[in-house]
């Protein structure tokens, strides 16, 4: 397997959607190189930061003004 | 007794689907609910688009009425989340036309650049290398980092890897082929892991003195 190959199945490398061959594959790969094995580890902690830290946190009383303002509107449709 | 066939129909119905069948018979406090699971997410999406705090909020609000109205049209056959996105996309693509003299926005525009689907920085990160900011830095970090990426690709990651939707339901919830979410989702991720790198890089005097970026001055747009 070439980098190229790593990097055109990165993505499900991430979501474990291989079959084990292809899985060997990349782990012999991943053995022998030290760019895949960054780009992979890093990418995989890209995602994990960004799912762990809301960066568009909404106030509770915003969130509330809003909410209450949603539902007078629907309640107006009717 | 039920039937090995209607058990295993129950177990696949979503439980938004019972919230909108009583929402259909004229409970409002079920619609209440679907907004109180939704709103944050709806919200965030119609952020990462707009780029703009009150466009967002109004974005939030037209889209859950927009929803309420048109519930009758909502099939069942999509989850109701990944339909009222597709509202909440809509509602913000038309935001950002409104605000910007008029030119029409699509999710399915700028792919134009190759940029960020080659990784080029191969410095490895820190362990932990959030734990090197405080939150407010870090969350600073994220906005700016992923504001500099289109606003095609940002959809496509939040709803893939924040959101936790399948290829397929992003696909739907956004009108793009499933290639193209696979496409997007790969540079997007790439993007931001490369843009990254310039803060979490292990062992750079920068990163271990003054909790700035070991490359520039900033991050770009």
């Amino acid at each position: 397997m070439t980098c190229t190959e790593f990097l055109q199945i990165l993505d499900d490398v991430i979501d474990e959607s291989m079959a084990a061959e292809t899985r060997a594959e990349i782990e012999t790969h991943l053995r022998k190189c030290g760019h895949c094995e960054v780009v992979l580890n890093t990418t995989r902690k890209t995602i994990e930061i960004y799912r762990s830290h809301e960066i568009y946190e909404v106030p509770t009383d915003v969130s509330e003004r809003l909410h209450a303002a949603i539902m007078a509107r629907c309640k107006k449709t009717h | 007794m039920p039937t090995i066939q209607s058990i295993a129909g129950q177990d696949e119905q979503h439980p938004d689907v019972a919230l909108v069948e009583r929402v259909r018979g004229g409970d409002d406090s079920a619609y209440e609910t679907l907004v109180r699971k939704y709103e944050r997410q709806i919200f965030r999406i119609a952020q990462h688009i707009t780029q703009n705090r009150e466009d967002a909020e109004d974005v939030m609000q037209d889209a859950f009425l927009k929803a309420y109205e048109k519930l009758d049209q909502f099939q069942g056959n999509s989850k109701f989340y990944t339909w009222l996105v597709r509202i909440a996309v809509n509602e913000s693509l038309m935001r950002l036309r409104k605000r910007r003299t008029g030119k029409m926005y699509s999710i399915d525009e700028e792919l134009k650049t190759d940029e960020g689907s080659v990784p080029r920085d191969f410095a490895d990160w820190a362990p932990n290398p959030e734990q090197n900011y405080n939150q407010a830095e870090l969350a600073e970090i994220l906005r700016k980092t992923i504001q500099g990426l289109p606003h095609g690709f940002r959809v496509v990651f939040v709803l893939r890897d924040v959101d936790g939707l399948s290829t397929e339901e992003t696909a739907e919830a956004l009108g793009l082929s499933v290639p193209a979410v696979k496409s997007r989702l790969l540079r997007a991720r790439l993007q931001l892991r490369e843009r990254l790198t310039r803060y979490f890089r292990r062992n750079t005097p920068a990163a271990s003195q003054a909790h700035e970026p070991s490359r520039g001055n900033g991050v770009e747009k």
